[in-house]
């Protein structure tokens, strides 16, 4: 019956024609489903994972929900005690407090009547749980370790490495849709080999050159290389192209100068292409890994990124933290994603650049 | 792209799109008067410089920061590089360092066999090179035609269409180190996955144990980390699919595996080509997620070329920077070659 109801549900079309489902309209929803789970699931079960404490962590096999076992306080004893569901030898289910373990057997209390004590065999009983979410994976590793520094190196890095790039990438796109002067066909070439050189392939070299410039373990190591970017020149510049020329023309009559026509008229027209470089800038500079890995060898430098990947060597028993780290790493591109979805996926399917 | 600022304010009732856009007056005020400022600053001496040089020579004005930071950080380094690499020892700084020749490629490429790593004197870089070759060719294909596969179903009559392209295309925007970190905590010994393989009766397996179990990971983790880029290149080039084609397809009642190969594959093969050769110049330079899931492990069995370069120069007890620069030209040339490729191929597409 639902699952009738369901299927008539798939098969409604777009704008409600009634055509007949083919087998491939169903074999595309379970695709679509699936596709569901295994991209949002893995997520999903690390958000989860990241609210359990860290005995909830280590159980086999794990609970779908962070629970934690409920603790309750017993009149006469100085500190809370666990509670579990005992199966008395009588029969009767009761919720009991262990007051200690000896062995096999626990010696258990009626939270409600503290007179009352039970010996209880240790597989006669059930941890009592509740839906716990252990905030402190997220408050503790901002206290004990750098990770608040990390978060702040990674937000100045990102903003002001995207700062640089809007602004460089803009002039030079300016200089290269606006005006005709000798050499712009030779700059335009040499943007487009930049783009055929990975930092995969310049790794030892940009080193040395950061080095001479002595910036190794600064923050600006990891800003500068990366801030002309080709792509950006060409997203801007395609832009550029499509101004009208009248404006710039009749800025000039008005006795403009070059850069006031740059900055108070291109630029503001730009805007749109500016937002999507800005987006695309965000992302490259807060995900970056390899460079960063190799420049940044002290603990006060590193990155987000850094930081967590040291964390994942050092912390190896230490889930607890590490999947509350990711969860925070993770958070600032998933807002971004929420709010720009359209934004980003038009712009890189407009370009075909990541 | 002009969407952008209508995106942000359609979510929501009317009370939070005014405190929304009250925000957005105020950070837009400021930062207008911060912006206003620094103009201030800077058009003086940009007027002088015209004065000075003339409005015919200002482009090359507007040029110069970005050239300075291509020159340093590009042009510069891949002159170095080849410095590097035909020069010994283990100083940093090219002066320092004895030229050798071509004995660094020499030394990479005196194999027994270049089928067998073992063979090798520098057998590190050649099972990276093996270990990449195999990444490659699983990984490419794999993602090429599960990108083909869903690209076309996301551009099927389907309800919810922008929702589900959302679903694929999220974790492109992930950190390769979170995007490792999600799945190792998914594979690790008593993880989901093994949670899930015991309640069905099955044994825990220690994935990132086996060398082919590890493999299989890296190449599944990279596909559902960046497949979402490839179907939406393989989505935009479907929807420039004149729809009238398909009408006619559907007047003539042509079975719907004819039309995909008859309509779809043939217009749709300039993109697949695309998608073919940017996969494989992002593939060769596979690094971070491998590197954080696996660490090259067990032993050498998913160390990467880009990994053998970062670690010979960087993180092995001797520091060899003319070995991992002769390592880097190598790859260099092969990802020029690539590059080439696809310039050929958008031109080709352009005509």
């Amino acid at each position: 019956m639902a699952a009738s109801r369901l299927a008539r549900f798939a098969g409604r079309r777009r704008g409600g024609s009634g055509a007949p489902l083919h087998w491939t309209d169903i074999a595309a929803y379970a695709y679509l489903a699936l596709g569901c789970i295994l991209m949002f699931g893995p997520v999903l079960w690390l958000v989860l994972s990241s609210f359990k404490t860290q005995g909830a962590l280590l159980e086999f096999p794990p609970s779908l929900l962070p629970l934690a076992q409920v603790e309750v306080t017993v009149p006469g004893q100085p500190q809370p005690l666990p509670l579990f569901r005992v199966t008395l030898p009588d029969g009767s289910v009761r919720e009991l407090a262990q007051l200690r373990r000896v062995g096999l057997v626990a010696q258990m209390v009626d939270p409600k009547d503290p007179s009352q004590q039970f010996r209880v065999a240790l597989d006669k009983r059930e941890p009592v749980r509740k839906m716990a979410f252990a905030t402190e994976n997220y408050t503790e590793p901002l206290e004990r370790f750098a990770f608040l520094r990390f978060l702040g190196n990674s937000v100045f890095v990102t903003v002001v490495a995207t700062l640089i790039t809007l602004l460089i990438n803009s002039m030079a796109a300016y200089a290269l849709s606006v005006y005709e002067f000798r050499g712009k066909n030779a700059a335009l070439l040499a943007v487009i080999g930049t783009l055929m050189i990975p930092i995969t392939i310049i790794l030892v070299p940009v080193y040395l050159v950061v080095t001479e410039l002595g910036l190794v373990n600064s923050l600006w190591a990891v800003i500068l290389p990366g801030a002309a970017t080709p792509t950006g020149v060409f997203l801007l510049r395609q832009y550029m192209l499509t101004l009208p020329r009248d404006l710039i023309e009749a800025a000039r009559m008005d006795k403009a100068s070059e850069w006031q026509i740059y900055w108070r008229i291109v630029m503001p027209l730009t805007l749109p292409a500016l937002a999507v470089l800005a987006i695309f800038s965000i992302m490259w500079r807060w995900n970056e890994f390899l460079w960063p890995l190799a420049v940044l060898t002290k603990t006060e430098v590193y990155t987000l990124q850094i930081g967590l990947n040291a964390f994942q060597g050092e912390l190896q028993t230490q889930w607890h933290y590490l999947l509350a780290m990711t969860v925070v790493t993770l958070l600032p591109v998933a807002l971004v994603f929420v709010f720009l979805q359209r934004c980003i996926t038009t712009g890189i399917g407009s370009t075909g650049m990541k | 792209m002009t969407e952008l600022p209508s995106v942000a304010v359609q979510e929501g009732g009317g009370l939070r799109r005014q405190a929304l856009a009250a925000t957005g007056q105020v950070i837009g005020r400021s930062v207008g008067r911060l912006v206003g400022f620094a103009m201030g600053l800077v058009d003086r001496p940009m007027k002088a410089i015209q004065r000075a040089i003339g409005a015919k020579r200002m482009p090359y004005v507007f040029l110069l920061p970005n050239f300075v930071f291509f020159g340093l950080f590009v042009f510069l380094p891949i002159a170095i590089n080849v410095v590097f690499s035909v020069t010994g020892g283990t100083a940093l700084f090219p002066s320092q360092r004895p030229f050798a020749g071509l004995d660094q490629y020499a030394y990479l490429f005196d194999c027994g066999s270049f089928l067998d790593p073992n063979s090798c004197r520098e057998d590190h870089f050649w099972r990276g090179v093996a270990n990449t070759a195999k990444f490659v060719v699983f990984q490419v294909t794999a993602m090429v035609l599960l990108s083909l596969l869903t690209a076309v179903i996301l551009n099927m009559k389907i309800r919810g269409r922008g929702f589900f392209r959302a679903v694929y295309f999220f974790p492109v925007l992930l950190s390769p180190v979170v995007v490792a970190l999600i799945w190792k905590w998914i594979l690790q010994r008593d993880g989901l996955l093994n949670a899930a393989i015991t309640t069905f009766g099955g044994q825990k397996i220690l994935f990132f144990v086996d060398p082919g179990w590890a493999m299989f990971w890296a190449v599944f983790v990279s596909i559902w980390a960046h497949m979402g880029l490839y179907t939406l290149i393989l989505l935009a080039g479907l929807q420039a699919i004149p729809s009238d084609l398909y009408e006619a397809a559907q007047m003539d009642a042509t079975p719907r595996w004819r039309v995909f190969r008859r309509i779809t594959l043939p217009l749709l093969w300039p993109n697949m080509i695309v998608v073919i050769v940017l996969s494989l110049i992002k593939g060769v330079q596979t690094f971070d997620e491998v590197f954080v899931l696996t660490g090259g492990g067990p032993g050498t069995a998913t160390l990467m070329v880009v990994q053998y370069i970062y670690e010979t120069a960087f993180s092995n007890q001797v520091q060899n920077f003319g070995l991992a620069a002769a390592a880097s030209v190598v790859l260099g040339i092969v990802l020029f070659v690539l590059t080439l490729l696809q310039l050929a191929v958008t031109r080709q597409k352009e005509r």
